[in-house]
């Protein structure tokens, strides 16, 4: 035995595998990639016995191991191939047993690998509730595997479960005979295939001739050399797996007779499918979606005011009592207006992002999403997209990172490529902070109808604008990318289901600490970066500029002269000279050259926006009370030059559609640059939507001032 | 006379598959558990018509329009 064995987890979708991986694992999981390709993987450690620790490994949901996407890929991938590091030494097959033979379809492929196997008996309640019994000892004796009965959910017969995988580890069984042997009428086929590869299983040296253009592990000329055998004995591949699926369902139908007791009334709806007819309808199923989503940016806003007002206070109060306290210097100064500035900028968006994820994960958890799914395939198609594409454009909500991650779903490569193209177009939550600072400058709070708050509704405006923008899009796109592939939207609808508190709370956990810690670390370090180039210039330019402040205004009064000085000081320094180099490009949109260091700082991540302008604004003037926080600088804000607020609706509403539209995400880049396999497409979306964002805030500046 | 397919069913209605008249779609079909013998039942229709979700197996699947052309039925 090794000393830490791999156990894979396999199932179909919604099978419950998830819930079982979060029982074995808890908060110890990790989410990375699989060697080479950038589909995510979720890994942890669980122990099995006193001193027996195990790898536990998550694999995408399948339903066979024929992938139609590049996720599922990944799952042939590794079984096929003992020598991957991920290769199991067990595999639990997790099978929702309300629904026992398409699951064990997957399950009998799987055992036919050569893997050692556990079949993982799940939702028996809901098979229950449906009428069907179904005897697990049975079963154990038909497949001739383990198999044990567990609850995910609730993390029922996890200790047997242990307890069969140290069995497996200790002395491995592999079914003796396979389900569906090749060899019975391809003998000649899977003789030359197990002789020319050194391969011992029937079933892994059918996998190599159908499969083996997927298979990473198999170099150019073993593909070629496995051409030449199909050739040869003139194998037929689609009829063949046709013929495979229906002689496993013919296996398994006798399998399941014997071991289900099936009572389920005929005809009788569930109230799952009573729901669909509600939730599908044409004009109810429309309602409630905008209704759900309107919710959405209700309380992204109303409910999540108050703990931001609080934690707003809380740091500029901490920032006061700081410098009241500390002596004064550099030091005190990097700490208050550098360091705490940003590290405020970050912390105050806990609240919503926090909301964000919880709703998205309710939609997800309850089984909506699918439905959402089926109720856009439709209007998505005009655009070029898919159904599927709902979801990396409701999840580009949160951030559109993981979102262009999610379009590996999606399997052709027109509806992908155009997903990922459109999609950092929806406002991410790291657009929030700028929204939520704009909006409360130049949007009076009040009630429309006396229940709506009117800031959501400007709120969510701009998210509309986003998605419109992305449709658009993709409209274009749609023009322009040319594929003859295939387009697929064939999809299991769940049954609806009650929300797993710990899944929702893992979520909003595990992304506002993604939040924090990667978006946080660049904010501060940007934070103090611009606080020293913002405080020290060339030479002893900052001190000459002091100087010829003091000498022009001696008769002003001491308030205004403190300000006059800081603002020149700022202006004479690096980031200030920074700032006026750009100012004639940005000067058309409204911004001078404070906003502009603010742009360029921003470039590498928007959320670095609003801790820019903390730090600006609380170096450029004297910090009084009343004006420490973020809202409350830019209010008093004077433009120079009209002597009027520098912040007027005017410049507000041009950077709100600036930072609409603007593609600011070097990790956005990034992932579209992983995802493509190319710099193409990263770079004429960072070309498309700076254009439209430099344009659109163009027209509303020029229009409104 | 034209052959029916499950795109030709009514909310509400039964048939029992027959055949596939696309190899490529079949195969993730059969996957499905869309076996030729298998009663489908047309469970509802997204608004618009498209796509459409029947029950088949004893769950419910969604496809489209045009997937569900091609599954024939009796």
């Amino acid at each position: 035995m090794k000393s830490k064995p791999v156990i894979a987890l396999i199932g179909n979708p919604n099978s419950g595998k998830s819930s079982l991986f979060n029982q074995l694992t808890g908060l110890r999981q990790k989410t990375g990639n699989f060697p080479g390709v950038t589909v995510e993987k979720k890994s942890g450690p669980s122990s099995l016995g006193d001193s027996i620790e195990a790898l536990i490994v998550d694999l995408p949901g399948v339903y066979s191991i024929y992938p139609k996407s590049l996720d599922e890929q990944i799952v042939t991938d590794i079984l096929a191939n003992p020598a991957h590091p991920d290769y199991p030494d067990v595999a639990i097959v997790v099978v929702d047993a309300s629904n026992l033979r398409r699951n064990l379809l997957l399950f009998t492929q799987i055992a036919d690998l050569g893997v050692p196997v556990i079949l993982a008996l799940n939702m028996l309640d809901v098979a229950q509730q449906q009428q069907q019994e179904v005897n697990a000892v049975r079963l154990s004796m038909k497949l001739g595997v383990p198999v044990v009965r567990i609850n995910a959910r609730v993390g029922e017969g996890l200790g047997l479960l242990k307890k069969a995988v140290l069995q497996q580890l200790e002395k491995p069984t592999v079914t003796g005979q396979l389900f569906f042997d090749p060899a019975t009428d391809q003998q000649a086929l899977v003789g030359d295939v197990k002789s020319q590869y050194q391969l011992q299983n029937n079933y892994l040296a059918l996998q190599y001739v159908i499969q083996h253009d997927g298979f990473s592990f198999l170099d150019t000329p073993k593909r070629v050399a496995l051409d030449r055998l199909i050739d040869k004995h003139q194998f037929v591949e689609q009829e063949y797996q046709a013929h495979e699926t229906i002689e496993r369902y013919k296996y398994i139908g006798d399998v399941v007779k014997e071991a289900v007791v099936d009572r389920r009334p005929l005809d009788q709806p569930t109230w799952s499918q009573k729901l669909d007819l509600l939730l599908l309808h044409p004009v109810w199923g429309y309602l409630i979606f905008g209704a759900i989503l309107f919710l959405i940016f209700q309380a992204i806003f109303a409910w999540s005011s108050l703990p931001m007002d609080a934690i707003d206070a809380g740091i500029a109060n901490l920032n006061t009592w700081l410098k009241d306290n500390l002596p004064s210097g550099s030091l005190t100064d990097l700490l208050t207006d550098g360091v705490i500035a940003g590290i405020g900028g970050v912390v105050i968006f806990i609240p919503q992002i926090a909301f964000l994820f919880l709703l998205v994960a309710l939609l997800e958890e309850s089984g909506y999403m699918s439905r959402v799914m089926v109720l856009m395939d439709r209007l998505m198609r005009h655009f070029g997209l898919n159904g599927r594409s709902v979801v990396p454009l409701i999840s580009g909500v949160a951030c559109a990172v993981p979102a262009i991650m999610t379009t590996r779903a999606i399997s052709s490569w027109r509806e992908r490529l155009i997903t990922i193209m459109v999609t950092p177009l929806m406002s991410c939550s790291a657009r929030l902070p700028i929204y939520t600072i704009l909006i409360a400058l130049v949007v009076p709070e009040q009630r429309v109808l006396g229940i709506f708050n009117l800031q959501g509704i400007v709120l969510m405006a701009l998210y509309l604008l986003g998605l419109i923008a992305a449709l658009l899009a993709a409209y274009v796109f749609k023009k322009l990318v040319n594929a003859k592939e295939r387009s697929l939207f064939i999809m299991e609808l769940p049954t609806y289901k009650l929300p797993r508190w710990n899944h929702v709370g893992l979520t909003i956990w595990e992304s506002v600490r993604a939040f924090v810690w990667e978006a946080g670390r660049i904010i501060v370090t940007i934070s103090i970066i611009l606080w020293v180039m913002a405080s020290y210039g060339p030479g002893n330019s900052l001190d000459q500029a002091e100087a010829r402040v003091r000498q022009n205004s001696s008769t002003a009064s001491a308030d205004v002269v403190e300000n006059q000085v800081a603002s020149a000081r700022l202006e004479a320094s690096y980031a200030g000279r920074f700032g006026q180099l750009i100012e004639p490009v940005i000067k058309p949109l409204g911004y001078d050259w404070k906003i502009g260091i603010a742009l360029i700082a921003s470039f590498a991540a928007r959320e670095v926006f609003v801790g820019t302008i903390a730090t600006i604004y609380s170096i450029g003037s004297d910090s009084a009370d009343d004006e420490s926080t973020i809202k409350g600088r830019l209010k008093t804000e004077i433009n120079p030059e009209t002597g009027q607020p520098m912040y007027t609706p005017a410049l507000a509403y041009s950077l709100l559609i600036f930072y609409v539209f603007a593609m600011m995400c070097m990790s956005t880049i990034a992932i579209v640059y992983r995802e493509t396999k190319s710099w193409k497409w990263p770079a004429i979306q960072l070309f498309y939507m700076s254009a439209l964002a430099y344009v659109s805030a163009f027209i509303v500046y020029q229009l409104m001032k | 006379m034209s052959k029916r397919s499950v795109a030709d069913l009514k909310i509400g209605e039964k048939a029992i598959i027959k055949a596939f008249s696309d190899k490529w779609l079949s195969l993730k079909l059969l996957e499905m558990g869309c076996l030729p013998g298998t009663e489908v039942c047309l469970h509802c229709k997204a608004p618009l018509g498209d796509p459409i979700c029947i029950n088949v197996a004893g769950y419910c699947l969604s496809m489209r329009k045009s997937e569900a052309a091609v599954i024939i039925v009796e």
